[in-house]
């Protein structure tokens, strides 16, 4: 839940409500991108964007590379796996 | 090198290791007694334990446990309280897998769903909101932990949840800061801490501002760190150079995700749902005054503290544990009577034991510190 997860924004669900779709090694799940938009940066742009997502919330822009680095490390920890079966859990809810 | 070989880049954790040593080496102070280092956050001492670092470090250095792992610091009485709202008919508590096993003082959240509670697990509780949409005849309550890095992510549901008039819903608040945190620790008498790794994530949210009185009032060097193994052991060298040249600063190991101003819409969030608690109870820890957040009048709706009774009784840890004695690093994990015999991460006694991020869970799970001769 601290550690979050690396995802890349793929489509935007709600430009109002700034809720969008991520992948997150080929799980889809909608999260809250309000913490990464902003005047300079408003949601349209936000597709394909690298995201750290903490419960659902986009809470920091990252480049790609950090998202690959993070997550082998994430694997390694066992928390990636954990992080993805909640995911997967709580869209099924 | 069993263990750094398992690194991205095994190279430069052995240079960075070499360093280390070389500058330990040139510190005065570490000829007297170990240099003490707190990891404040429970995904770095995840990581410490899963990399072995401690093991790789010279002796002269001390790893400290600390506090950072808010499902290890929740409270008997708050996971009663919990216990005790979703027991009741029409609600339905919806709460992060992490805190489905922590014990309360006679149940777990886990053991109430095995009663026939009403407890589903969500991953965010963005999730819990949806559910309360699609049971408007319920009560769905969200079971709110962590520190600043999950803040924002409860601020933003209840926004959500007024915005779109969704009425059956509210958060119970256990949320807690780091900032009166740390201050408490700094003030204990008990505990002698020369340097800190502050939190990536929470720091990421709040920024490093904060942090300036660990330096300034506190004479304490402060390295914001992220949790990759090489930030771990780069940020213990900024700790320890900081030591050798004199100096107390707050430095960010981990600017590539922390800016020193956080994240504005994130604490805009968070300052317009929650204030400060007066004080709030820590397992182990005791009070620490200032480190809880309550919902604001204005949010009152969203408050399960507001919408029901609860008993609120304060519990004492059983007797056996000495979770307390973990947090402050007083003892190690093993050195706890109980460590590993009544209490496991099967069966936790202690909450330390029951999240990979509680200092217990990890060294249970990977074993001793001293994997020096393993990993050399
Ligand atoms: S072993 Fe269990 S009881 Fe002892 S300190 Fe760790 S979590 Fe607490």
């Amino acid at each position: 839940m601290c550690l979050g997860i690396p995802g890349q924004i793929v489509k935007i669900d709600d430009a109002a409500r700034n809720l969008a779709t991520v992948d997150v090694s080929g799980v889809k799940r909608q999260v809250n991108v309000t913490c990464i938009v902003s005047v300079d940066h408003p949601i349209e742009s936000c597709i394909g964007d690298w995201v750290l997502i903490h419960v659902g919330f986009a809470m920091s822009r990252i480049d790609e590379r950090e998202a690959a680095e993070t997550l082998k490390v994430l694997t390694e920890l066992g928390e990636a796996q954990a992080e993805m079966e909640a995911m997967r859990m709580s869209s099924r809810a | 090198m069993k263990y750094v070989d398992e690194f991205r880049d095994a190279d430069k954790a052995r240079t960075l290791i070499h360093e280390i040593e070389t500058l330990v080496a040139t510190i005065d102070l570490a000829k007297e007694r170990p240099i003490a280092i707190m990891e404040v956050c429970g995904g770095h001492t995840h990581s410490i334990f899963r990399y072995g670092i401690e093991g790789m470090l010279p002796k002269e250095i001390e790893l400290v446990h600390g506090p950072g792992c808010p499902v290890c610091v929740l409270p008997m009485g708050r996971v009663d309280d919990c216990i005790s709202v979703a027991e009741r008919p029409e609600v339905i508590m919806t709460t992060f897998g992490d805190a489905m096993r922590v014990p309360g003082s006679k149940k777990s959240l886990l053991q109430a769903k095995g009663d026939g509670a009403d407890i589903r697990m969500v991953y965010s509780p963005m999730d819990a909101l949806s559910i309360a949409r699609h049971n408007p005849d319920r009560e769905v309550v969200f079971f709110g932990l962590g520190f600043e890095t999950t803040i924002p992510s409860t601020a933003l549901t209840i926004l959500q949840a007024k915005a779109d008039g969704v009425k059956n819903f509210s958060v119970f608040a256990n949320h807690i800061t780091i900032v009166p945190t740390i201050k408490a620790i700094l003030d204990d008498p008990d505990m002698q801490l020369d340097g800190f790794l502050g939190p990536g994530h929470v720091s990421m949210v709040i920024g490093t501002t904060p942090y300036e009185f660990v330096a300034s009032q506190y004479n304490r060097p402060m390295v914001v760190a992220g949790f990759e193994p090489l930030d771990v052991l780069q940020s213990i060298w900024m700790v320890l150079k900081q030591i050798k040249d004199g100096r107390a600063e707050v430095e960010n190991q981990y600017a590539r995700i922390v800016l020193d101003g956080g994240n504005a819409a994130a604490l805009a969030a968070v300052a317009e749902v929650y204030e400060l608690r007066d004080f709030f109870e820590w397992r182990g820890l005791g009070s620490i005054d200032l480190s809880g957040m309550k919902i604001r009048n204005a949010y009152r709706d969203y408050d399960a503290e507001v919408k029901f009774i609860m008993p609120n009784v304060k519990i004492a840890d059983p007797k056996a544990c000495q979770c307390g004695e973990v947090l402050k690093g007083q003892i190690k994990p093993w050195q706890c009577q109980v460590f590993g015999t009544a209490c496991t991460p099967e069966t936790p006694l202690g909450a330390l034991m029951v999240s990979s991020e509680g200092s217990c869970a990890a060294y249970y799970q990977y074993g001793g510190v001293k994997k020096h001769e393993a990993a050399l």
